[in-house]
């Protein structure tokens, strides 16, 4: 398999239809208009179907028709987009339609700005949009990750029927890496789903919908999802730890943070402290047991968000109070160094005496 | 004995919850009517709105699939991209398609979405409860318009079928009444046309169809139906709209439907 060298938003949309999307629908938003674009294109060359939509409201609701009639479908957009989609978001899960939406967050409230943020992380993991649901959320933080998690969410989506979300964020979109792509699923060869609207041809009459009004029945689909999450919490919740086996200090970050973190780790590992890196590549299910189980060894967390913190709570949730957490957060779109990060590390470190402890690091 | 009258094939045997009276349950019926006519139940999707005829497919024995208020025929363009050999149509009140669903409307004809759009247009919102819709005529009294609907306060009613005549994708636009037979059978005739518009692959279709409402209108079927040939026709006056579709003279529809 050889290697490319592609940016970002191009590698979503390759992987996109290497996993056999055919459907794309979208509306353009800086910084991810690179993703409409590539799929006008690539579309075309495999005979599958790009809508510049009238607005992110239409686009998520062609993504709803498509799902119901058992297309592979997309959509992607940027924070102020992806909150018009959240009501079509939040029919894809009472309905049970896979599909798959990428968000390359850029700085907000309001239209704040086009630089890269997480401070969408809330919007993605909580729902986002009204009622009862879950969205799977996955933080790519590397090209290749980016491209491997593209063709893994239209697997989870088709698997769970829910929709998945990829995170990202400007920088992700633009950044230039070397990737390595794997064979085209034929979408044709995709297991058949029992349950589409494609008519009701020798079988009765299938019908799609969200609204039970009987309260019973609607707590009963609700309780259906919940077991449906649980199944996502067990099987599919992914991260990542780097340095540490040895760490008294570990750093809490994904995505765009997580990369930042790790040239920061780097860097005061350099000078001696003992720091590790818990990375979630899954933020819902966040990987709240291993973190737990980290919190034991290591007493001290530093959550690094380019937000003014959010994710912080789910790992303050996580750790259930054994663990001392910190936040360092970057909110308005300010993409801090690998040094700023280092010193605020070392800041800590020092600060909490980790110098000075007996090896591990317990308190 | 010869059968002169039954129940379509593309109905199901249910109790509809319409409030006597009330347009919706006509006009399923000749939407099933056309269904079975053009043999076309088994390849057919329909998309129900957020409104009075929610519940829609309790009713037609096609696939449905539920669509957000006002997102009908997005979610039909969906449906249809991915399966263009089916007929896919969306059944939706005024408020859905001409107030919160009007750009997608627009664009959907616009784009020529080869798709059939029934857009019933009863002059309130039914299900919330008749509050004012786009398509309230002046003067009419409903539970947001104090003393009747007032242009200069609460601005003119919106004909979206005149408006979507501009989009260059829709071919067929006709707005139609069943406030009696004959309109009925003219109805009928328009809605079968709509849909042979979409199985000829030539572009958007719409028939807006004048309804009744008259529990939110505070008046007697009689008198409603009445209002709706001698008041609603001044603000939307019955007719084709738009044809591109080159047909000589619409498709034969069966004689003697008229009930
Ligand atoms: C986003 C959203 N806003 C509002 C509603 C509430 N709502 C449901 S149907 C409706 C209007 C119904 O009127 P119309 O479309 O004219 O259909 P009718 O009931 O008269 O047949 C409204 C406002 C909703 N379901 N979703
Ligand atoms: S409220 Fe009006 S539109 Fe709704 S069912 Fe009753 S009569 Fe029909």
């Amino acid at each position: 398999m050889t290697k490319k060298l592609m940016r970002g938003s191009h590698v979503l949309g390759e992987a996109a239809v290497l996993a056999g999307c055919r459907y794309y629908f979208g509306y353009p938003i800086t910084p991810q208009n690179e993703v409409p674009e590539y799929m006008s294109r690539r579309l075309l060359e495999v005979g599958g179907t790009f809508i510049q939509a009238e607005s992110e409201l239409a686009s998520i609701n062609m993504v709803i028709g498509a799902a119901m009639a058992g297309g592979r479908v997309m959509t992607s957009s940027s924070s102020p987009g992806i909150s018009l989609k959240q009501e079509g978001i939040s029919y894809l899960a009472g309905q049970e339609l896979p599909a798959v939406i990428a968000n390359m967050i850029r700085g907000g409230p309001g239209l704040g700005n086009i630089a890269p943020s997480q401070s969408d992380y809330f919007q993605a993991t909580r729902g986002g949009g009204h009622g009862d649901y879950r969205c799977i959320v996955l933080a790519p933080a590397s090209i290749q990750e980016l491209a491997d998690m593209t063709l893994q969410a239209f697997d989870l989506a088709d698997k769970y029927r829910n929709p998945v979300m990829i995170l990202g964020d400007g920088m992700m979109g633009q950044m230039m890496e070397p990737v390595t792509f794997p064979e085209p699923v034929d979408p044709a060869k995709l297991p058949e789903k029992d349950w589409v609207l494609d008519g009701a041809k020798d079988r009765p009459q299938r019908i799609i919908l969200s609204m039970l009004l009987d309260p019973k029945i609607l707590e009963a689909h609700n309780y259906k999802l919940v077991r449906k999450y649980d199944a996502v919490r067990e099987n599919e919740t992914a991260w990542e730890m780097t340095d540490c086996d040895d760490a008294r200090l570990v750093v809490a970050a994904y995505g765009t943070a997580a990369r930042i973190a790790g040239g920061a780790i780097r860097r005061v590992r350099q000078r001696g402290l003992k720091v590790g890196l818990f990375r979630p590549k899954t933020l819902w299910p966040f990987p709240a047991k291993p973190l737990e189980e980290l919190s034991h060894r290591v007493r001290h967390i530093l959550t690094f968000e380019l937000c003014a913190g959010q994710m912080v709570e789910d790992v303050q949730l996580a750790v259930k109070g054994q663990a001392e957490v910190k936040l360092y957060g970057r909110p308005g779109g300010v993409i801090p160094t690998p040094e700023d990060v280092a010193h605020q590390i070392s800041h800590y470190y020092y600060g909490a005496h980790l110098d000075e402890e007996g090896p591990g690091g317990g308190a | 004995m010869k059968q002169v009258f039954a129940r379509p094939k593309s109905l199901k045997p249910a109790a509809t919850h319409y409030c006597p009276g009330c347009g919706h349950s006509i006009i399923h019926r000749l939407v099933a009517e056309v269904i079975d006519e053009l043999g076309i139940q088994e390849r057919t999707i329909g998309v129900p709105p957020a409104g009075c005829a929610v519940l829609a497919y309790n009713y037609f024995d096609v696939d449905m699939g539920e669509a957000p208020h006002g997102r009908a025929v997005a979610v039909a363009t969906g449906i249809k991209r991915v399966l263009p050999d089916r007929v896919v149509f969306t059944y939706q009140g005024d408020g859905d398609i001409a107030a919160i669903g009007t750009a997608e409307s627009i664009h959907a004809a616009n784009r020529g979405e080869k798709i059939t759009a029934i857009f019933v247009n009863n002059a309130v919102y039914g299900m919330t409860g008749g509050q004012m819709a786009p398509t309230t005529v002046p003067g009419l009294v409903t539970t947001t318009t104090p003393g009747g609907r007032q242009v200069n306060r609460d601005g003119a009613p919106l004909d979206l079928t005149q408006m979507l005549a501009v989009a260059k994708g829709a071919v067929y636009l006709e707005r139609v009444a069943v406030s009696d037979p004959k309109h009925i059978r003219q109805a009928k005739k328009a809605i079968k046309k709509a849909f042979q518009v979409q199985l000829d692959g030539l572009g958007f279709a719409l028939v807006e169809v004048l309804s009744a409402c008259p529990t939110n209108w505070k008046m007697d079927s009689i008198t409603a139906w009445q209002w709706v040939k001698d008041s609603m026709t001044k603000d939307f006056p019955l007719g084709v709209i738009k044809d591109e579709t080159g047909y000589d003279a619409g498709p034969e529809t069966e004689a003697g439907d008229d009930r």
